[in-house]
């Protein structure tokens, strides 16, 4: 039996990423282009789900502020763009820095930026735990929602707009198919990465602390210093996946931040499957789905997704990853 | 100085909203254990069913009278239909459910109300000013809302100290199983409990509703305050709530009108009206961050 849920999972992985690969062309021979960046969207949010799922299902930590850091490496992107088009500095003291359009210099910065802002707000919020935990990380991501919102010089409430996309050698980012290659390989690159974690000693001290700190701590692991580094390769993952959405909307608003939005991303861990690395994107697909659909038939389509959340909570907690285990990796 | 006592008025205001709105919910925090999101929703409905009895009626004090019970009564309704189920999970489950609660009456609402923001006046009867201090005219409305929380946490206090009804939900918050096996119906009081924090919500949100517009979502940006206010004062303490909402609202009424004024003595005033902006907003959270790691339970924890 055990064996036979192993291939099954295997197996829906394996068919999720084939129809992952071959949408692009799909879409293109049934004439729906819109399709193309409509999955774009969609694996971003999948990398931030995943990357909240990292501390959230393996680590127990439940962050309800993880749309910061996503807030983060969408603004790194559009504000160095601005001054690159502006030909301004962003900093004249104490290092000079300019404005960057070139990807493999923005995207970098974006990531480490967002750890580094992890680091910080883990380091505070980590001596705390449970319902403090839970309303820390929301009060620190409501902050820099406000610091944004009063950020008049990039656009205050109103957000900053992408001027053009970043460039990259070799690949065309404003081209809307190479640019959803490249964000399924963001996606891959990081699932891998974080598959190689969960399974290394890391990722088992890391589970052992959401099942019994104190024992952990009594083993003699630095259980502290081990969840700050999950928090902050948590960030550090929705920090890649801000500078994509930044990269796909071509535009960036404190909005992108507001404690609703790490809500939604909570949403797609739970609907997927929390403590699994492939459920969240199946969370991320299915609830942005849902909702491109619901938008069609009602603009009023959140009064049936929050009692049908609600029932997933109370009914069907494995998610839809546990549920099928493994299920046919459907994408539609 | 007129300045000052003026805006020392405003922030009390604030503080007494944010302590009907946070009485309740750290009780429900506190009691229950239980992280409620949808705490915002019942100000809301609150807000909308006052405003709506008092421009259909013209009478701000039915809007009041109708307010309350349908708070009180939505309340207890979630809670026998949702938060119950709730109690025994984890807190991610609390949060993703109340989550959804957020979702539906916000989308409820657009749709009994729409889009438009409803707007009402203060009531005619209220709408002067009085000279509180000589030669200080401060609106009697805001006046009223400090005297309304005040007279709330009076009653609050009688109810917790001087009621059985207050000994058992004590007794229920320290020991849930004991009160229990004496004879006190939990389940009744924890809906009973949640009923009143929804009804103290739903005043906090009627008495805005000539302040502020009356809108879906309006819920959402109390809440977070709200949830500071908690934090600070230590969570499931109805005195701590009272510090923490004072202090918030001072914290964030009067860094919003004298951070411009104190960072123009040293720098242009472009640039420091931006940066006393952005450190206006962000005041109340470095207050909560500062509080938390100095006093990890809050400043008056409700057990020791």
């Amino acid at each position: 039996m055990d064996k036979l849920l192993i291939n099954r999972k295997t197996l829906s992985v394996a068919v999720g990423a084939v129809l992952l690969l071959v949408l692009p062309v799909v879409a293109g021979m049934i004439d729906e282009p819109y399709l193309v960046s409509l999955f774009s969207r969609i694996l971003i949010y999948a990398l931030a789900a995943v990357s909240l799922d990292l501390m959230l299902g393996f680590g127990g930590m439940v962050s309800l502020g993880h749309a910061a850091f996503f807030g983060i490496g969408a603004y790194v992107v559009c504000i160095l763009s601005f001054h690159a088009f502006e030909g301004t500095a962003l900093l004249s003291w104490p290092v000079p820095i300019d404005g960057h359009q070139n990807a493999m210099v923005v995207w970098p910065a974006a990531v480490l930026l967002s750890a580094a802002a992890a680091a910080v707000i883990g380091a505070l919020s980590l001596r705390t735990s449970g319902m403090h935990f839970i309303m820390i990380t929301l009060a620190f991501s409501q902050m820099l929602y406000y610091f944004f919102v009063s950020l008049e010089a990039y656009g205050g409430d109103d957000g900053i707009s992408l001027i053009s996309r970043n460039t990259m050698p070799g690949i065309d980012l404003g081209d809307d198919r190479q640019f959803y290659y490249l964000c399924l390989t963001a996606l891959a690159v990081y699932l891998f990465f974080a598959w190689r974690l969960v399974h290394a000693r890391f990722g088992m001290v890391i589970r052992g602390c959401k099942e019994n700190e104190q024992r952990m701590k009594s083993l003699g692991f630095p259980t502290f210093r081990y969840r700050l580094v999950c928090f902050v390769i948590a960030g550090a993952g929705a920090g890649l996946a801000g500078a994509l959405i930044a990269n796909q909307t071509e535009y960036v608003s404190p909005g992108l931040m507001h404690w609703t939005r790490s809500g939604e991303i909570l949403v797609m861990v739970l609907l997927g499957g929390m403590g699994t690395l492939f459920g969240p994107v199946l969370g991320a697909v299915t609830l942005l789905l849902v909702e491109e659909l619901l938008s069609i038939y009602t603009e009023h389509w959140m009064v049936y997704l929050g009692p049908f959340l609600i029932l997933v909570v109370l009914f069907a907690k494995r998610g839809i990853y546990g549920l099928m285990a493994g299920g046919n990796g459907n994408h539609g | 100085m007129l300045l000052l006592i003026e805006q020392l008025l405003n922030g009390l205001q604030l503080g007494i909203m944010l302590f009907l709105m946070s009485a309740g919910l750290t009780l429900v925090f506190g009691i229950m254990q239980v992280i409620n999101l949808a705490h915002g929703s019942f100000y809301m409905i609150g807000a909308y069913v006052g405003a709506t009895v008092t421009l259909r009626t013209g009478s701000f004090l039915l809007g009041i009278l109708a307010a309350l019970p349908a708070a009180a009564l939505a309340g207890m309704l979630v809670e026998t239909l949702v938060l119950r189920r709730l109690y025994k999970k984890d807190h991610l489950d609390q949060v993703l459910a109340t989550f959804g609660l957020i979702m539906f009456f916000n989308e409820l609402t657009r749709i009994i109300w729409g889009r438009q923001p409803l707007f009402m006046d203060v009531p005619s009867w209220l709408a002067g000013s009085i000279e509180l201090i000589p030669g200080i005219p401060y609106p009697s409305y805001r006046i009223a809302v400090i005297a309304v929380g005040i007279l709330v946490g009076v009653l609050l206090y009688l109810l917790f100290t001087r009621t059985r009804i207050g000994m058992q939900i004590r007794a229920g918050a320290s020991n849930r199983e004991m009160a229990g096996a004496l004879g006190v119906n939990i389940r009744l009081l924890y809906t009973l409990v949640f009923g009143l924090g929804t009804l103290l919500a739903g005043l906090a949100g009627v008495m805005a509703g000539p302040i502020l517009a009356v809108e879906a979502g309006m819920g959402e940006s109390i809440l977070i305050l709200t949830f500071v206010v908690i934090v600070i004062g230590g969570i499931g303490s109805i005195r701590g709530a009272l510090v923490g909402a004072l202090l918030v609202g001072l914290v964030d009424t009067l860094g919003r009108v004298f951070l411009p004024v104190l960072l123009r003595l040293f720098l242009s005033p472009a640039y420091a009206d931006g940066a006393a902006a952005s450190l206006a907003s962000m005041s109340v959270y470095m207050l909560m961050a500062v509080v938390l790691v100095f006093r990890p339970k809050g400043l008056l924890p409700a057990h020791g």
